[in-house]
């Protein structure tokens, strides 16, 4: 009975050992394989870990929409010409699922496993963030389109760059549209007072930091200051201090949600502000949700449809909307356009190192000096594009119009706002029409861009 | 601190901080009506609780997609969410009822992630919003301005209060619940289930949660993430009002929502939440001092 006893007992950890062994050495062997290559036979394949599933879905998509546009049309006029030969485009890419972490475990992996050369950027500066370290490591070339935040320039990173303006620049603008009309109604710009409401994540911080800073540089007074947590749904006091301290102007940058609680409050509150700035207008579909309460609104965005920006590519910025449209099925947000024009811009460098190393593509990049349907793009030290300006927009009509930069801009700024007894109070409708909803097709939320 | 002081030149400003504080905290207390119920009479803290609230939004949000006005959707929701809450504890909760409170913390923990994350997957994480189309009172000459959606929430809080008291104390099952809450071995050999008193309590809580739900998507936003905040909110009314006290719960929302309201507006919104944790910390401690005197302990 004992030796039956032991010999029971001693198979299982025999078997465990065996298994055990038999697994390091497949998993050694799988290491030991060659990747496969990258620029195999004629094509060139670019790797992005984007968001598909998780809190950044929706603009993940738009992300994955914008490239793979680029992808098709790149390839419908021929493909990248690089020296002598023609390649078509790819890209690989897996769902980062939302998480820092594993973008960069996936980035990663495109790298050593899949045998990618060239990195095109995640959706939001905090997972463009986490990958920034990693092309760095393996001092490969990412070209990225929807991570603004500034600090990612800090590091002294040379393989990162942006096509993007970053997140500080979003409504400086508006403060400078704000001091020129101040000047028409014949006020000093020490008397103008600017009211700030953000969510208080790094995006945010980055567009209050740059509001902050033109206002100083300006001479106005900063008098409301407000950092809301990320998870407080409601302004109401917020609110209440604006009422009390009649700012010119009240910034509000908090995602879509943050978009959606301004016009939406400051309408119920009946708030007499001049002008109301937000971020994320197009995300929360604020004209087409609140047609009333968002009327005159001003928006910062990245790119519009309506400038005159054209490239050899894609024709005109309108042109590309139409394309995106018929592609996608939906408007082009700036998300995907942003991304259209971070694999532009590997495009060109390809052709003009005419080479594949990816030292000399990333040597390419850094001199790039082009001009695409999303704007000028030119890179400085850092990797920031420094040739493009943000766009302002206003609600006019139930629309977005272009109201900056003037040199580009349609449409004229409505300044100041109409008091709301003029603009028809959203006093109780009849019910006859039920009160529309959200039924969100475009960009979602998310924090950190 | 200047906005003290404006505060003292404009005092029609303080109505309006007070009427915000009061409406806001409305909502919440409707939340902690529920918590404080399910946590008196299964003993357990259902970390889920915001996401039940969530779940309710979207019921709202779905009605007024159909094109139905979406007040409409308070009693849709309830209902919903009350089918909800009887399927998670026949479930899940039936298990860890009786258990130490880690286990059932840890167990409606989980539930909180699942449900949030199959709503993220389902509806997406986009924010949405329905639009009751309703307009805003103003008091004061003008100066103190009251959405009536919010007053809709205060008045459900109230009636929601009054009801739940109601039904408590005259129902049969009501009765049930509370013989249940005060000894569930005395009660099981009076010949009540308990288990399907339990099963009530539980997916009352949920019905309730959705109508918080529902008024939140009318006044607010809605979007897969927004439960925790309920959860954390609604947990720190029920342990100030202290267990057991439904009339407590209104007023001492209330209270928290005017200071979060003072605290914003004085000191700037960021000090919102720290000074209202500060302040469940120092109503805590001097709770304990007092029963301490007492001889008496905080349960």
């Amino acid at each position: 009975m004992i030796t039956k006893g032991t010999r029971r007992r001693a198979w299982p950890r025999r078997a465990a050992l065996i298994a055990t062994a038999a697994a390091a050495a497949i998993f050694a062997a799988a290491r030991m394989l060659p990747s496969r290559a990258v620029a195999a036979g004629d094509t060139i394949t670019l790797g992005a870990a984007v968001s598909l599933t998780g809190k950044y879905s929706t603009n993940g998509k738009n992300t994955l929409d914008g490239y793979q546009l680029a992808v098709k049309r790149i390839n419908e006029l021929g493909g990248v010409k690089v020296g002598e030969r023609t390649y078509r485009l790819a890209i690989k890419y897996y769902d980062d699922e939302s998480t820092s972490a594993r973008g960069a475990q996936l980035v990663e992996r495109l790298i050593t496993q899949d045998g990618i050369k060239y990195i095109l950027g995640p959706y939001s500066s905090g997972l463009t963030k986490a990958i920034a370290p990693v092309t760095e490591k393996y001092q490969l070339p990412m070209v990225e389109g929807n991570g603004a935040d500034r600090s990612l320039f800090t590091h002294g990173f040379r393989y990162l760059f942006a096509v993007l303006n970053t997140s500080d620049h979003y409504l400086r603008s508006a403060v400078t549209l704000l001091a020129d009309h101040a000047k028409d109604l014949g006020r000093k710009p020490s008397d103008v007072k600017i009211a700030i409401a953000i969510e208080n994540d790094d995006f945010s911080q980055d567009v209050r930091d740059g509001i902050v800073e033109d206002a100083k540089r300006l001479g106005m007074q900063v008098v409301i200051d407000d950092k809301l947590p990320p998870e407080v749904n409601d302004m109401s006091s917020t609110l209440t201090k604006v009422k009390a301290l009649r700012p010119d102007m009240l910034a509000v940058s908090g995602h879509a949600k943050g978009a959606t609680l301004a016009v939406r409050q400051v309408a119920e509150q009946q708030i007499q502000v001049p002008m109301l700035a937000l971020t994320h207008c197009d995300s929360a579909q604020i004209a087409e949700k609140f047609p009333r309460d968002a009327e005159y609104a001003v928006c910062g965005s990245q790119w519009d449809e309506g400038l005159a920006y054209s490239d050899k590519w894609f024709g005109s910025a309108h042109d590309y909307a139409e394309r995106f449209k018929k592609e996608f099925g939906y408007e082009a947000p700036y998300q995907a356009a942003e991304s259209t024009a971070s694999v532009l811009v590997f495009v060109d460098a390809f052709t003009r190192a005419k080479s594949l190393d990816p030292k000399k593509v990333r040597d390419a990049i850094a001199a790039t000096d082009m001009m695409t349907f999303f704007g000028p793009i030119k890179f400085d030290e850092t990797g920031k594009n420094v040739a493009k300006s943000m766009v302002l927009y206003q609600v006019q009509g139930g629309q977005y119009k272009v109201v900056a930069p003037e040199r580009w801009a349609r449409s004229k700024l409505i300044f100041p706002m109409p008091p709301w007894s003029e603009r028809g109070a959203p006093a109780s409708a009849s019910h006859a029409t039920p009160g529309p909803t959200g039924s969100g097709t475009a960009s979602g939320t998310g924090s950190g861009r | 601190m200047d906005n003290l002081r404006i505060l003292i030149q404009a005092p029609v400003l303080n109505l309006q901080l007070i009427v915000d504080g009061v409406l806001v905290g409305s909502v919440f207390a409707l939340a902690a009506f529920g918590m404080a119920l399910v946590w008196g009479v299964t003993n357990i803290i259902n970390v889920a609780q915001g996401e039940l609230v969530m779940l309710g939004g979207y019921v709202a949000i779905y009605t007024a997609a159909a094109g139905v006005h979406p007040l409409f959707a308070l009693p849709l929701a309830f209902a919903a969410l009350y089918l909800l809450g009887w399927l998670l504890y026949r479930l899940v909760v039936f298990r860890v009822v009786g258990r130490d409170l880690f286990i059932s913390v840890l167990a409606t923990f989980g539930l909180s992630i699942l449900l949030q994350q199959l709503a993220n997957q389902f509806f997406g994480a986009d924010i949405r919003t329905a639009r009751p189309e309703l307009g805003t009172l103003f008091l004061a000459g003008g100066r103190v301005s009251v959405p009536e959606i919010k007053l809709i929430a205060l008045a459900a809080a109230l009636v929601l209060g009054a009801a739940l008291t109601a039904f408590l104390k005259v129902s049969r099952l009501g009765q049930a619940i509370r013989a249940s809450a005060q000894n569930p071995r005395a009660a099981r050999v009076l010949g009540i289930d308990t288990d399907h008193v339990y099963a009530a309590t539980f997916a009352l809580n949920a019905a309730i949660c959705g109508a918080t739900g529902a008024l939140v998507a009318m006044t607010w936003v809605i979007h897969p993430y927004l439960g925790l905040p309920f959860t954390v909110r609604s947990f720190m009314i029920v342990v100030v009002a202290g267990l057991g006290n439904v009339l407590g719960i209104p007023i001492v929302a209330a209270g928290l929502g005017t200071v979060e309201q003072y605290a914003g507006f004085v000191l700037g919104a960021e000090f919102q939440t720290g000074i209202l944790f500060s302040l469940l910390v120092a109503i805590l401690v001097a709770r304990n001092q007092l029963l301490r005197r007492q001889r008496r302990h905080l349960e």
